[in-house]
């Protein structure tokens, strides 16, 4: 039977990961297509996209159009910390990607655990991450770092500093010699620049990359930031998924709002991340909320390309009947060939571009298959 | 994503030493070397393949994963800010972005400052770190003319030598930045020809110390 005309791309994804998400207790999350302005506003930088599409709503507030999930479910849930909520949702955003004139709705994917997160929380997200990937493709690398390093290296400089940001791009980019330059033209404190080379460095294999890891934060007085990443990437450790995690510190993140572990996940056949994540408890401080969160989306509009593979036919039967037929009798001849198994295209002349497996004529109600 | 590492090199003079250099870290590609009107060359023994692009559209190329690695000016670098990894400094194609004015021009702060530009973002960064409020006149080339026309007060573009300024009665006030070549990476190649492009990049930084 052709598959085609059952799912497409986008739902197959949708259904797996939110069955998958369902195994592990996640509650499916459904909130509205708009919020108030304000909400994106008073955290422009949260947000992916600078734009945002905002209308004055019947009763004269001013909403947008959601560019971004988690700050609504932030937003619309309750602290209920110690306890923990664990959410998941598959939700349209509206944004305008970056160099483009206009904007667009993309699917997104995610979870998100909300209240007394523990590292037990974390390493869940975690392993469901690399879940998610592997439901994806065969090859996918999931870069994991602890942002608790970039912020003590960079912890001289004070918070909105111009050189710091660069710095931290620097890191982000892989950029040695960017920071060599900035540490060329600019007085940093003492040790700045040997730290963040030494944190740019520091990625590879989780085995290899963590005593270069564990040195450098027991040098910048962050012992904790290793021994966290060393026990929430130890879930890895002798399962399938082991060879396909990596620590890698240029994984950042704006630190007004994400801290501790940060994620990204890649595909094989996809050029850029398919998957964002971490902790983000700096954005709850930010909406007044003393409770932690983790949480990650996976874009769908970068995996429209995955299955490359062209549809074998669009249906299986290209059904021609002669014009003036009854529609009773068309109606019987296509409900006969769907009781068979097969998916059926009924018409008078033809279908266009499209492709079946075989083609028929509706003759004095009889299907008769063309040789 | 095939295994064969996929090379965007800038079209020009510039491009031909970088694949000099290529070549000399272990990715060579003979047939690169006459050309004709071909623009990809492959060396599947080498598993490298080069395509020719216009210098502004490497990181194109790069960013969206048509190519895994290629080589961009700092300047492109800063006006696109595309997201991949800069893995080296060639040190090579070194120029720089500069403010430059007709000889006897003085900025008058009470006025809009009218700039000439191809690089909007650089220039606009430039001038915001600065609070100077401008006005920003884009153009896609000649852009000296523009202030003896009386069409912007300065420009903001690359200068190599000087000499175009010079022979049309213009001078650097300023260097916005210096420039030179950089070995750019899409991210999720390196994730996945880590091995190759590590190497290469190894090869090229060990080269030039």
């Amino acid at each position: 039977m052709t598959e085609n005309f059952s799912f497409t791309n986008d739902e197959r994804i949708i259904f797996t990961l939110r069955a998958l998400y369902a195994k592990y207790g996640y509650q499916p999350y459904r909130m509205r297509k708009f919020e108030e302005y304000d909400l994106y506003s008073r955290n422009k930088d949260f947000l992916v996209s600078e734009g945002v599409i905002a209308f004055t709503d019947a009763d004269g507030r001013l909403m947008a159009l959601k560019p971004d999930v988690t700050l609504s479910i932030i937003k619309n849930t309750r602290d209920t910390s110690p306890d923990v909520s664990k959410l998941c949702y598959d939700e349209n955003v509206y944004r305008a990607p970056k160099g483009s004139s206009g904007y667009r709705e993309q699917m997104q994917v995610g979870l998100e655990q909300i209240g007394g997160v523990d590292l037990c929380g974390v390493s869940e997200v975690l392993w469901l991450a690399a879940e998610s990937l592997a439901s994806l493709s065969d090859d996918f690398v999931l870069d994991v770092s602890h942002l608790g390093l970039a912020s003590a290296a960079l912890s001289p400089l004070p918070a909105g500093d111009g050189i710091r940001a660069a710095l931290l791009k620097c890191v982000a980019d892989k950029n040695l010699h960017g920071i060599a330059e900035l540490a060329r033209d600019n007085p940093l404190p003492p040790g700045m620049e040997e730290h963040l080379t030494a944190l740019v460095e520091a990625s590879g294999k989780p085995a290899e990359a963590l005593t270069k890891i564990r040195a450098l934060a027991s040098d910048l007085g962050v012992p904790g930031a290793a021994e966290e990443l060393a026990t929430v990437l130890s879930v890895f450790s002798g399962t399938p998924f082991a060879d396909a995690i990596r620590i890698d510190t240029s994984v950042t993140g704006d630190m007004n709002y994400y801290n501790d572990i940060v994620f990204r996940g890649f595909l094989r056949e996809v050029s850029a991340p398919v998957l964002s994540g971490g902790q983000y408890d700096m954005l709850m401080r930010r909406m007044n909320r003393g409770d932690r969160a983790v949480g990650f989306a996976v874009y769908l509009d970068r995996l429209e390309r995955l299955d490359e593979t062209r549809p074998g036919a669009d249906a299986d039967v290209l059904l021609l009947y002669p014009e003036g037929t009854a529609p009773a009798d068309v109606h019987r001849a296509v409900s006969a060939l769907i009781a068979e198994g097969k998916t059926v295209y009924a018409a008078a002349h033809g279908a266009g571009r499209l492709s079946f497996r075989s083609t028929a004529d509706l003759i004095d109600g009889e299907v008769i298959y063309r040789v | 994503m095939s295994d064969m590492l996929s090379v965007a090199l800038p079209k020009g003079r510039l491009g031909e030493h970088v694949y000099d250099l290529f070549e000399a870290a272990g990715f060579p590609c003979p047939s690169i070397k006459n050309p004709g009107r071909r623009l990809i060359f492959e060396n599947e023994e080498a598993g490298v393949r080069y395509f020719w692009v216009k210098p502004s559209d490497v990181t194109v190329y790069v960013e969206r994963g048509a190519a895994d690695i290629g080589v961009a000016g700092r300047d492109i670098l800063l006006e696109y800010e595309p997201d991949v990894y800069e893995l080296c400094d060639l040190g090579i194609g070194k120029c720089r972005m500069a403010v430059a004015a007709p000889r006897d021009f003085r900025d008058d702060p009470r006025r809009t400052l009218r700039v000439a530009t191809k690089f909007r973002h650089v220039a606009e960064t430039f001038y915001a770190a600065r609070g100077r409020e401008i006005d920003i006149i884009h153009l896609n080339g000649s852009i000296e003319i523009a202030p003896i026309v009386g069409l912007s007060d300065v420009i903001v573009d690359i200068v190599e030598t000087g000499t175009t300024l010079k022979e049309n009665n213009l001078e650097v006030i300023e260097t916005v930045f210096p420039i030179s070549a950089r070995l750019i990476a899409n991210k999720s190649s390196h994730k996945f020809k880590n091995e190759a492009i590590s190497r290469l990049a190894r090869e090229i930084a060990g080269g030039r110390t």
